[in-house]
């Protein structure tokens, strides 16, 4: 095992402030347990779980309480023991609604029945570990939200060479990734150690930024007498570094095309939390309830790491942090660059909450969009190599098809491109705007396409 | 002197060349075309609206020549011109009734809440996609004009934070429809006078949480014009919609209704 | 655009240093006009003032630059208003011109004043001190001379000593190097503008010169003229030069080609002394297609590495 400086740089990215020291420092914390939980059925990439419990039911910590429907979903499991007091739609961090199971949780949550037998990483069959994944519930803890036991199966005809894992937090303010390799080096190990065997064996590439030495410092630790090829690569801090394709171009130096996977080129990348949740589930049986989330900003009164079941509302969760402090004009569900503005605190964590920020005046600001002046820095920042600026412009005037062709539908929507904008123009906004039309467009087009055919 | 003249009668020939050139190539070199084009084009409003689904009047008349499209598509034309197409075309005509656009909600920016302060593209699609929008109501008008940026008869106004549609300006051409990411406008027969403003179908105290006109499925509408029976107003959910094959007439239904969201034409022209 | 007018600071001190109080008198007349222009333009087509952005002021400024110090008041004025209104309100603002206002204006004067435009006084050391004030002569500026080929024998030193600090004649803006450099670092520095433009164009300038012999070595060239105030605060304007790199450094080649041919064509042919205003603002209109031409290279056609 070595440690190794990050042998490419992608073009491209910005530097923020990162504001990490709020919370860099704060151990992991466990939120007291909620009286109620809201646990989403849509918190995954993919089709909704389906609901399996009714009003009146009472399921115990770890039930599974929604199943996995089509090839690209997961379980959802019961986070505390507890009595079903409703299924209703709640709205998420984007404003989507989808079904969510009202908890009513219990004093004691000792029991642990309903969690799955323990199994022996090393003796275990790979489908065995494979098969425990995917009922344990679990998907990519970063934030996207991805089935983790489809992305461990790849199709027969690719070959997985290299397993990253993605410590690289470039969000500002979130510290929950860091925190994880700091105080559980020894749990990600083992679900590295799972997903490996999983994988067939691909050599192994622990990717984090140099702006968290402690972790490095943690990981170099536990994996020092790593069997195999394992390396921690150091990667410079720059925004978007957490982004999968260009994590693998710094590790590895492989480019992914547009629209394909990393497994087409052979790399599959997860989340730190991820591999610790995998741990869990296969040396105690308890699938993905509870995740870290950080909650900072300049708006709350003590920025922690809170370790909190999966569905806490937010507004529980601010409490603990003892609770808003000065004008707070902006709440957002995940980072500052990349994360949604909720409108409220009623709304519940998920698998992916992976911050929870409180904002005041001092670190917001309403702004007006002038029109491009055409500096350049958007095209500097993008790391896909987009030209935003024209693609914003095509868009204002109504031209989504220009800005197809420019490549819009390749946009990671990492938001480099309106934080260096002197005119303050809604860049990544109309990005997405182009690619909600594109998408609707191509559905439409393929709905046609369904019923000639 | 001499210079002046000879400059003048230089250009001019060459005017008078070029001219006899252009006709002579309009007259050898013309495409045959058919004639009725020509006299269809005329007849058809000029508007340009892409309301009929073609690309332009022109695009229309084509498509109508060459029988690849139905006559009365014209909402601007209207009846009128479906009758005067017909009979260049030398086929029946069909009746069709003038319709308007109408958008379903009067949630004013002082009546309906919004949970927040909405920054970015003044768009609202855009604000839809953000959050679901910075209303409370999730079927309201967000009232950032995407409506009213496509009208080609600029018959859309937004006051204070709801489009509303001016019924003398609109042509009904429907592009209006498609615009609104929450599907609020619906195209109605312009004959009717009186309109149910609101489309939210959830219960009473869920709207009232949101929104101070919106209606919340009391009947009274129904009770006050003539009952069930009389059937001019339908039911979805906790939502009265008007029946605008059997619209109501009887103007006190807008005094009656409790939340204020029965309005009549007026209400388009001064926002009452 | 506020770093921008920072920048201008040190040569706008130089120009009143050298030509005393009427140097002052045409920045305000300039910077006023144009900023008075923007606001009637934006009340009259109803859109949100703007003037608060700089860059109307910013334009003003760079159009004194580019004048003589001797201009009448009222020209430049009405230069600056044709500037404003013409080269850029019309088109809808900032962010929609196609060509760089300041020089736009500066090419109705030249064509509209021509005289005037063509007369510069001599500058002295201490000008603004001196009692017996400034005398209105027609004396040549350096490109002048080299166009006259009075350049045989020059004490080369000495002169590329008073091009660089500013002891010559020449537009009010352009004649000292030294005090744009200082400008241009600070520009440089604060990342509102970067090395492309700037180096090619000067480089093609000198080179050019080099190979040539276009009458002058080519130091005289590149700190004659207004390449140094061309090269680092016109060319570099973001609505009308191009985005990408590699666009910007084609930009600045072109704009160095340009001012050459333009100086070292026979007057009879259309050459003039000056060809920095002119060559820009043609490389302007060739701003879309370079942006056509050097389209960002997507992060998928990156070469994969091992």
């Amino acid at each position: 095992m070595k440690t190794v400086k990050s042998p490419f740089q992608f073009p491209g990215g910005v530097h923020p402030r990162y504001n990490k020291d709020l919370t860099e420092e704060k151990p992991i914390v466990d939120l007291p347990l909620p009286t109620t939980l809201a646990i989403s059925m849509g918190q995954h990439l993919g089709a909704p779980a389906k609901c399996l419990v009714k009003p009146g039911d009472h399921v115990g910590l770890g039930q599974l309480i929604g199943e996995k429907s089509g090839f690209i979903s997961a379980n959802v499991h019961a986070s505390a023991s507890g009595t079903v007091k409703a299924v209703e739609k709640r709205p998420g961090p984007t404003g989507n609604l989808a079904d969510a199971v009202i908890l009513e949780t219990d004093q004691d949550q000792t029991d642990t029945s309903a969690f799955m037998p323990p199994l022996d990483w090393e003796k275990a069959s790979r489908e065995e570990l494979l098969a425990r994944v995917e009922a344990a519930g679990i998907c990519g803890m970063g934030g996207a939200g991805f089935p983790t036991s489809v992305k461990l199966n790849p199709p027969p005809d690719k070959h997985c060479e290299y397993l990253i894992l993605n410590g690289a937090e470039c969000e500002p303010y979130l510290t929950a990734d860091c925190r994880m390799m700091m105080e559980h080096a020894d749990r990600i190990r083992r679900g590295v150690e799972t997903m490996r065997r999983i994988l067939g064996g691909p050599a192994v590439r622990i990717a984090i930024e140099n702006n968290k030495p402690a972790a490095i410092a943690a990981m170099e630790k536990a994996f020092a007498d790593a069997s195999g090829d394992v390396e921690i690569v150091v990667l410079p801090t720059l925004y978007p570094q957490g982004s999968e394709k260009h994590q693998i171009y710094a590790t590895v130096g492989r480019v992914v095309p547009d629209g394909a996977l990393p497994i087409a080129v052979g790399c599959v990348v997860e989340n730190v939390g991820t591999a610790a949740a995998i741990a869990d589930a296969v040396d105690s049986g308890m699938p993905l309830v509870r995740r870290v989330t950080t909650v900072s900003g300049d708006g709350i009164v003590e920025p922690k790491n809170v370790r909190a079941p999966v569905g806490t509302s937010y507004a529980d969760l601010a409490a603990f942090c003892g609770g808003e402090r000065g004008n707070v004009r902006k709440v957002i569900s995940g980072g500052p660059m990349m994360g949604f503005t909720v409108p409220s605190l009623a709304i519940a964590t998920t698998k992916t909450t992976s911050g929870l920020l409180f904002l005041t005046d001092a670190s917001v600001f309403q702004y007006s969009s002038n029109p491009c002046i055409g500096c350049g820095r958007c095209l500097r920042a993008c790391p896909m190599g987009l030209d935003p600026s024209a693609i914003s412009c095509a868009v204002e005037a109504g031209d989504v098809a220009d800005a197809e062709a420019r490549g819009v539908m390749n946009c990671i929507e990492c938001g480099a491109c309106s934080f260096g904008c002197p005119a303050y123009r809604s860049i990544t906004h109309f990005c997405r705007r182009a690619k909600i039309s594109i998408r609707a467009r191509l559905a439409a087009e393929k709905a046609k396409a369904a019923k000639k055919g | 002197m001499n210079a002046i003249l000879i400059a003048t009668l230089v250009i001019a020939a060459v005017g008078a060349a070029a001219a006899l050139a252009l006709a002579i190539a309009d007259k050898y070199l013309s495409v045959k075309e058919d004639p009725r084009i020509g006299l269809v084009t005329a007849a058809l409003p000029g508007a340009n609206c892409g309301g009929c689904g073609f690309a332009g009047c022109d695009g229309y008349a084509r498509a109508l020549v060459a029988g690849n499209a139905a006559n009365g598509a014209c909402a601007p034309g209207g009846p009128a011109v479906a009758a005067e197409i017909a009979k260049i075309l030398g086929v029946e005509a069909t009746a069709t009734e003038r319709r308007v656009a109408l958008v379903k909600c009067c949630g004013t920016r002082s009546e309906a809440l919004r949970v927040g302060d909405y920054n970015g593209i003044c768009d609202c699609a855009s604000a839809a996609a953000t959050a679901g929008g910075d209303k409370g109501c999730r079927y309201g008008c967000l009232g950032y004009g995407a409506c009213a940026n496509v009208c080609p008869k600029h018959a859309i106004r937004v006051e204070d934070g709801l489009a509303i549609v001016d019924k003398r300006l609109c042509i009904g051409c429907g592009k209006c429809v498609s615009a609104c990411p929450r599907r609020l406008i619906e195209l109605v027969p312009a004959s009717a006078t009186i309109h149910v403003l609101c489309a939210n179908p959830l219960k009473g105290p869920e709207v009232t949480k949101v929104c101070g006109v919106g209606c919340i499925g009391c009947h009274l509408c129904e009770k006050n014009s003539g009952g069930k029976e009389a059937n001019h107003f339908t039911f979805d959910g906790f939502l009265a919609k008007v029946n605008y094959s059997n619209p109501p007439e009887d103007v006190t239904v807008v005094a009656k209704c409790p939340r204020k969201c029965i309005r009549e034409d007026a209400h388009f022209e001064t926002g009452a | 655009m506020l770093d921008v007018l920072i920048a201008l600071m040190p040569a706008a001190c130089c120009a009143v240093y050298f030509f005393g109080l009427k140097a002052v008198w045409l920045m305000a007349t300039c910077v006023g006009a144009t900023v008075a222009t923007e606001a009637v333009c934006r009340l009259l087509m109803r859109r949100e003032m703007s003037i608060l952005d700089f860059s109307a002021a910013l334009t003003g400024l760079l159009l004194a630059f580019n004048l003589p110090p001797d201009i009448p008041l009222w020209m430049a004025a009405t230069g600056a208003v044709f500037a404003i209104t013409v080269a850029k309100q019309v088109f809808g603002g900032l962010g929609y011109n196609p060509f760089n206002p300041a020089l736009a204006g500066r090419a109705f004067m030249l064509i509209s004043f021509t005289g005037p435009m063509t007369t510069w006084t001599k500058s002295t050391w201490i000008g603004y001190f001196d009692p017996e004030g400034v005398q209105a002569v027609t004396t040549a500026t350096p490109l002048g001379l080299i166009k006259q080929g009075a350049f045989a024998d020059w004490n080369v030193f000495g002169f590329v000593r008073d091009l660089f600090v500013g002891n010559v004649n020449g537009c009010l803006g352009e004649v000292s190097a030294l005090a744009l450099l200082v400008g241009a670092a600070y520009l440089l520095w604060r990342k509102v503008i970067t090395w492309h433009i700037p180096v090619s164009f000067i480089a093609t300038v000198a080179i050019y010169a080099a190979f040539k012999g276009c009458g002058a070595p080519p130091l005289v060239h590149v700190l004659s003229g207004g390449v140094v105030l061309g090269a680092f605060f016109m060319a570099t304007d973001y609505v009308t030069s191009p985005i990408t790199p590699l666009g910007k450094l084609i930009f600045g080649a072109g704009c160095g080609v340009f001012t050459m041919l333009i100086r070292t064509a026979d007057p009879a042919n259309g050459g003039y002394p000056e060809g920095v205003s002119f060559s820009i603002l043609v490389m302007n209109a060739f701003t879309p297609l370079i942006n056509r031409w050097t389209r960002p290279r997507p992060f998928a056609k990156l070469q994969a590495k091992s």
